[in-house]
């Protein structure tokens, strides 16, 4: 009894650490992404497709810690003081809205990740407005408001296929408890 | 039939109430936006990223930019607007822009990677080119 408790706990780090690997990749990749240099801010959200995966496949507070993980990793590499702030508020939002529409239990996949891209950039552009306190952001909320839902779209149906599909063994032992 | 339809559609009912009120509200907020956002004073010019130059929007000129890659864009300002009158871009995108003249409006060439925004005063916007990542 005691022996399986350890291997559970081994094979529940070992699946953390491997997915929070994956979306600091997944955060790095997308930085390369030279399209988006018009807009700071604006992305695809590659590394949702982890966090829903984890929200769909092992709970609310996995789905949460591997976020907050990578937004910390990936500040504390390649970023700065203001960008973590930036992905914290987008990143933190997001999780919690799309923890709270899922657990709604009427929505799809998809529209969880649609209002999770919509409130990772209003969260970041909330985030902006208040340390920057400039005119003309406002321009900026629209835009990244649409972009969101779009890739939020995206991300969702990428998403959902992976939800789906992911061999059920991979997640032995990292479920938690509200299961 | 007909039951399996209402069936079907009674399934993503929430959804499509949820996605249609994200796309109201942020047809809302675009709309405010347009509304409340007054005219700007200055252009800022970004080549691949970074702030190459701010020009005064009450003074009329026309400025050649070069962008990444070698290309050129004719800046024009004049009556307090902004736009690009020639470009050697293939798209010529952002001659199709027109004028802008609102705070936060911008003209974007993606092929010479240069973005003109329009901002409010000459003092801030300094640290809006953080990359989020």
């Amino acid at each position: 009894m005691k022996k399986k408790n350890k291997s559970q706990a081994v094979r529940k780090v070992a699946l953390f650490g491997m997915l929070t690997a994956l979306a600091l990749i997944l955060s790095y990749v997308e930085a390369l992404i030279p399209a988006f240099f018009a807009f700071p801010g604006m992305k695809l959200g590659l590394t949702n497709i982890v966090v829903l995966v984890a929200l769909y496949r092992m709970g609310s507070v996995p789905a949460l810690t591997i976020n907050l993980l990578r937004i910390v990793l990936v500040s504390v590499l390649f970023g700065s003081f203001a960008s973590f702030v930036y992905s914290l508020a987008g990143g933190m939002l997001s999780t919690a809205v799309m923890i709270l529409l899922r657990h709604s239990g009427r929505l799809r996949l998809v529209t969880v990740s649609i209002a999770g891209g919509v409130a990772h950039n209003v969260g970041q552009i909330v985030a902006a407005m208040i340390m920057m306190s400039t005119a003309g952001i406002g321009w900026y909320l629209c835009v990244l408001w649409f972009t969101g839902l779009i890739t939020g779209a995206l991300i969702g149906m990428l998403g959902g296929m992976l939800v789906k599909r992911l061999p059920e063994r991979l997640f032995a032992g990292g479920k938690s408890g509200e299961e | 039939m007909n039951n399996s339809n209402k069936k079907k559609f009674a399934g993503i009912r929430a959804d499509i109430i949820v996605v249609a009120l994200l796309v109201l509200v942020g047809a809302a907020i675009a709309l405010g936006v347009f509304l409340f956002s007054g005219k700007g004073k200055t252009a800022e010019v970004r080549i691949d990223g970074k702030i190459c130059a701010r020009y005064s929007l009450s003074q009329d000129r026309s400025i050649r930019l070069s962008g990444a890659g070698g290309g050129t864009n004719l800046l024009v300002i004049k009556n307090g607007e902004a736009y690009i009158a020639e470009a050697d871009c293939p798209d010529g995108l952002c001659i199709r822009t027109g004028s802008i003249s609102r705070v936060g409006q911008s003209v974007i060439c993606l092929p010479h990677r240069i973005v003109v925004e329009i901002t409010g005063d000459a003092g801030d916007g300094n640290d809006i080119d953080v990359f989020v990542k």
